[in-house]
């Protein structure tokens, strides 16, 4: 009877580790995938095309270095070449071919807020790396993003201008998704900071000339002319205003905050200040500033491997890339623990700024993720006030 | 070639087969990312045969189709989004809508002709961008419109997935069968006379300007309908999809696929709608392979998949014979 | 009244540009009865080679210019051998799509020779913008005009008055008959091709300092280098000079005097008011109507 009770438990072992044991080494082989969405090509390239690289430099670091609790990443990444329909084939491939755990991107803001709908229906974290204010407010359970609220740039730059003692803008934007957000803000928060619009003009992404808008707009005599935009856009601004002669200071946004500017605008770019991140500017920055050493190994990483400068919008994959990496650890790939996990994440030092999740707030960030900078020689320079 | 009683019996045949292989395929298709794009060619195929009766029977060219869908979109987003309006009730509307601005904007422009219409139409469509672009307090501007509703009946909702497939074709089906009774009515044999040579069908009768402002209104109407379906598929609809690329793709898909022909809307909507797909592999030169693949097709059977596929059987049987 | 003279001169800055592309695409019209949605490609591929030549390897710019364009000219050569010529049956919407076609092939080819990012280049001469009366024009649309003005009075005078450029214009009324008075059409139809092509990059090469240089300026070029030389008359060189610099100066005057969001929206208003009043073209020279 002993025996074969004995027996018995012998038998069922055997069964058991036959049956269980190849499922865990299987389960601990498997690999965790990401997605990514970004306008690699097409007009937003110069955002999802860092932010690809960005995406699959981080897979590999992460990987190199281990994994995450013994899992590969593996990134499964496409083109959504900043159309809409593309974002939602690619997200609908993403969730029901591939079957990611988290998603990153997409790069613009209609990319990301089409595919939202999507993620929230089926349960999967999303880290957008655009910058529109109506992707995460109002907050959306799954939709998480990285790169900085237009709001906070625009905080950042009255503040800037209020110290200054200017009171009269006009402001000139890109009549795109970035420049409207922008216009919103701009006219929302102006009376917070005594700012008065006297003239609001916008000019096409592909205009080759602004000067009947910029003859407007000086035409209102403002104090300072304020600038909205991604590149090439307002380098021609820029341009322009010298060509007119017009003598009003100009500020830009953190749109064209990256060298490729400065060599599209050349001596025009001269007296410019914008809000940046801090990457921009990190070699001025104090050694006790907690972003520094990050920023400097980012920009090592990316220059050895696909050469060129950095921006920071490659930055925004990146803090996507180590937040995912954060919120998978200890989470056995269940994508309910990664949002949790995501939304309690606090102090978390990226390339754009410190971020702390909350309930209310899937972005993060304050205001102290913009410096203003101001260029200078054909460089950028920090503002110390 | 034109004996009444075979073309009911063949038309009979190729509906059954159509109607069969569309059950099947949304039966046996478990992959949502499947049925999704196939939603995607029923939504495009609606575009292309509005478009196809437009330039296949009446052979006037409109480069300005995409205003017509975003139309249909942005009307119901805005009702049924803003105004909480049934989106049943938004559809009507919508359709209206677009047939309204197309009897308005038709009966100058279809006055012109060969590239002044397309000019025509190209500027019409941009003008309807711009105004979804600007008018940011009805449409939502450039970032886009959010919080359109799902499409339901009763308690019923039609998700994502199979049952808005469904849905869908059906939809294209009957659309099919009333572009046939169209191109078999008195309406259509005057287009067919319009397409060979417009003043000899004046000279016997035919009011040309109005039998094509009809049929441009239909296609409006085709294009709104398609609108409404992509909108309330997406839940999210923003200027970019329906400006001048939108309106050359569908134009792309009416000649791909073959004009004159139903079947051709159909197939050119699946070619155009599945070779991005397939092409993703190709990375940056995606572009590259996409462009030679259309000026191939074009170069070779320049009437279309249809006609270039019928023609090629023709050949390979005269060479056996 | 100082603003409005500078809207003025906004808008020659503006319409110089789509004037001179507007140029090659006529005359390609006039003499094959094509319109070429590939024609914004040729001028960008005209401004990257020079971006490439002059901007990067700083060869002296008459040289990079030569280059450059007869870079383009092999293009336009390639494209017409072996995308144009093989047409069966060349109705005009199946030659549409087919450059339609060709343009989507050279933005991807662009887009992986030169990359994603623009590129800006100095302009030709170092001098100062020109002031007068308080209103600002820069040199560079001066040489913008001047190159439009050359490059249609050029073809204008080939045209009328070289044995090549009547036999062209034969090709263009009646293929056939051309044939039987002995001309070549085949050899004429590419000559077509390739004037065009070098008409296009002359024209994306003098753009190319006021403009930000990138493989998808084309599109925008050539659009509105169409809707000019619709504004003129199909066919007609002057008049595509002429719709070009309206066009201009209507979006400039739409731009600061109404709203610069729907500047382009008026632009286009005003285009099927002149569609519809005078149905083709400002300086049409006959009934275009093929399709």
């Amino acid at each position: 009877m002993s025996i074969n009770c004995m027996k018995r438990i012998v038998q069922l072992v055997i069964v058991l580790t036959l049956a269980v044991g190849p499922l865990s080494i299987l389960h601990a082989a498997s690999v965790y995938k990401i997605g990514g969405i970004f306008s690699s090509t097409g007009r937003a390239s110069f955002l999802g095309d860092p932010e690809k690289k960005t995406m699959e430099m981080m897979v590999d670091k992460i990987n190199a270095a281990g994994g995450i609790d013994g899992h590969m990443l593996e990134a499964v990444i496409y083109d959504s070449e900043g159309d809409p329909a593309k974002a939602v084939s690619a997200v609908n491939k993403l969730i029901h071919r591939d079957g990611v755990i988290a998603i990153v991107g997409p790069s613009t803001t209609p990319t990301t807020l089409a595919i939202v709908n999507f993620v929230e229906r089926a349960k999967i974290p999303l880290i957008s790396c655009a910058a529109g204010i109506k992707i995460t407010s109002p907050v959306k359970p799954w939709v998480f993003k990285t790169a900085q609220s237009d709001r906070l740039a625009v905080s950042a730059l009255y503040e800037h201008m209020q110290a200054k003692s200017i009171k009269k803008v006009g402001i000139i934007t890109v009549s795109n998704s970035f420049g409207e957000s922008g216009q919103e803000q701009l006219v929302s928060l102006a009376g917070d900071y005594g700012i008065t619009i006297v003239a609001k003009e916008s000019f096409g992404a592909k205009d080759t000339d602004t000067t009947p808008q910029l003859t407007k707009l000086k035409g209102a005599s403002p104090d300072a002319i304020i600038c909205w935009g991604t590149n090439p856009g307002p380098a021609v601004v820029a341009k322009n205003l010298k060509q007119l002669k017009i003598n009003i200071p100009l500020f830009q946004s953190h749109g064209v905050a990256s060298a490729k500017f400065i060599s599209l605008a050349g001596e025009a770019a001269e007296n410019i200040v914008l809000p940046s991140g801090k990457i921009l500017v990190m070699d001025q920055l104090p050694a006790d500033d907690p972003q520094k050493q990050i920023l400097k190994d980012y920009e090592t990483m990316y220059v050895s491997k696909y050469g060129g400068a950095v921006s920071g919008f490659g930055g925004y994959a990146h803090d996507a890339m180590t937040l995912v990496a954060e919120a998978l650890k200890a989470s056995d790939g269940d994508r309910q623990k990664v949002r949790n996990a995501l939304e309690n994440i606090k102090d978390h030092v990226g390339v754009t700024g410190r971020f702390s999740f909350s309930p209310e707030d899937h972005n993060g960030l304050t205001s102290s993720a913009f410096v203003m900078v101001e260029i200078k020689n054909q460089t950028w320079n920090l503002l110390t006030d | 070639m034109k004996g009444t009683g075979s073309i009911i019996n063949k038309g009979l045949v190729q509906n059954t087969l159509f109607v069969l292989a569309v059950i099947l395929m949304g039966a046996m298709v478990e992959n949502t990312y499947l049925l999704q794009i196939m939603t995607f060619i029923g939504i495009n195929t609606l575009l292309a045969l509005g478009l196809n009766m437009l330039m296949g029977y009446a052979g006037q060219v409109s480069l300005g189709q995409g205003a017509f869908y975003g139309i249909g979109a942005y009307a119901t987003a805005i009702l049924s989004g803003t105004h909480g309006v049934s989106p049943w009730l938004a559809l009507v509307f919508a359709i209206a809508l677009a047939v309204g601005v197309a009897w308005v904007v038709g009966r100058p422009t279809l006055r012109l002709s060969g590239y002044y219409l397309g000019m025509g139409t190209l500027g019409f469509g941009m003008i309807v961008h711009i105004f979804f672009r600007e008018a940011g307090s009805l449409t939502g501007g450039a970032s886009g419109f959010v919080g359109i509703p799902m499409l339901g009946i009763g308690s019923f909702m039609f998700e994502g997935g199979r049952s808005y497939f469904y849905l869908v074709w059906a939809v294209v089906f009957g659309t099919m069968l009333v572009c046939r009774r169209i191109i078999d009515s008195k309406t259509g044999r005057a287009l067919a006379a319009i397409h060979g040579r417009e003043n000899a069908a004046v000279a016997l009768g035919v009011d040309a300007h109005s039998v094509k402002l009809t049929i441009f209104m239909f296609s409006a109407a085709l294009g709104a309908m398609a609108g409404f379906f992509y909108a309330h598929f997406v839940l999210f609809i923003s200027p970019d999809s329906f400006g001048f690329m939108a309106s050359i793709k569908m134009v792309t898909m009416v000649v791909i696929g073959g004009m004159a022909s139903v079947w051709g809307a159909v197939l050119g909507a699946a070619v155009i709608t599945l070779l991005p797909e397939v092409l993703h592999g190709f990375a940056d030169y995606e572009m590259i392979v996409f462009g030679v693949i259309l000026m191939g097709v074009m170069i070779v059977m320049p009437q279309g998949l249809t006609q270039g596929v019928v023609d090629q059987y023709d050949r390979y049987r005269k060479k056996r014979a | 009244m100082e603003d409005l003279l500078q809207y003025l001169f906004s808008g020659i800055t503006i319409g110089a540009v789509y004037a001179v592309v507007a140029i090659g695409l006529s005359m390609l019209y006039r003499s094959t009865e094509l319109i070429n949605f590939a024609h914004g490609e040729f001028a960008m591929f005209g401004a990257l080679g020079l971006v490439t030549l002059w901007g990067q390897l700083h060869l002296p710019l008459p040289l990079a210019f030569v280059l450059s364009v007869t870079g383009v000219a092999c293009v336009g050569m390639v494209f017409e051998r072996f995308a144009l010529r093989p047409v069966k049956d060349p109705n005009p919407i199946t030659l549409v799509i087919i450059t339609v076609g060709a343009s989507i092939v050279f933005r991807g080819i662009a887009m992986n020779v030169w990359g994603k990012d623009p590129v800006s280049l100095p302009p030709f001469s170092d001098l100062e913008s020109i002031e007068i009366a308080g209103a600002v024009i820069v040199p560079q649309s001066l040489y913008i005009v001047g190159a439009a003005l050359v490059l249609a009075g050029t073809l204008h005078l080939f045209f009328r008055y070289t044995i090549q450029g009547k036999a062209m214009t034969a090709c263009a009324v009646n293929k056939k008959a051309a044939w039987l008075t002995g001309i070549p059409s085949e050899r004429m139809g590419l000559f077509a091709v390739l004037i065009s092509a070098v008409s296009g990059a002359v024209a994306g090469i003098f753009i190319a300092p006021v403009t930000m240089n990138t493989y998808d300026m084309g599109t925008m070029l050539g659009l509105k280098g169409f809707c000019a030389a619709m504004i003129g008359g199909l066919g007609s060189l002057w008049g595509a000079f002429a719709g070009g610099i309206l066009l201009g100066v209507l979006e400039s005057l739409g731009a600061g005097l109404i709203s610069s969001g729907s500047k382009d929206a008026i632009a286009f208003v005003l285009l099927l008011l002149i569609l519809y009043l005078c149905p083709g073209g400002l300086f049409a020279q006959k009934q275009a109507e093929r399709f």
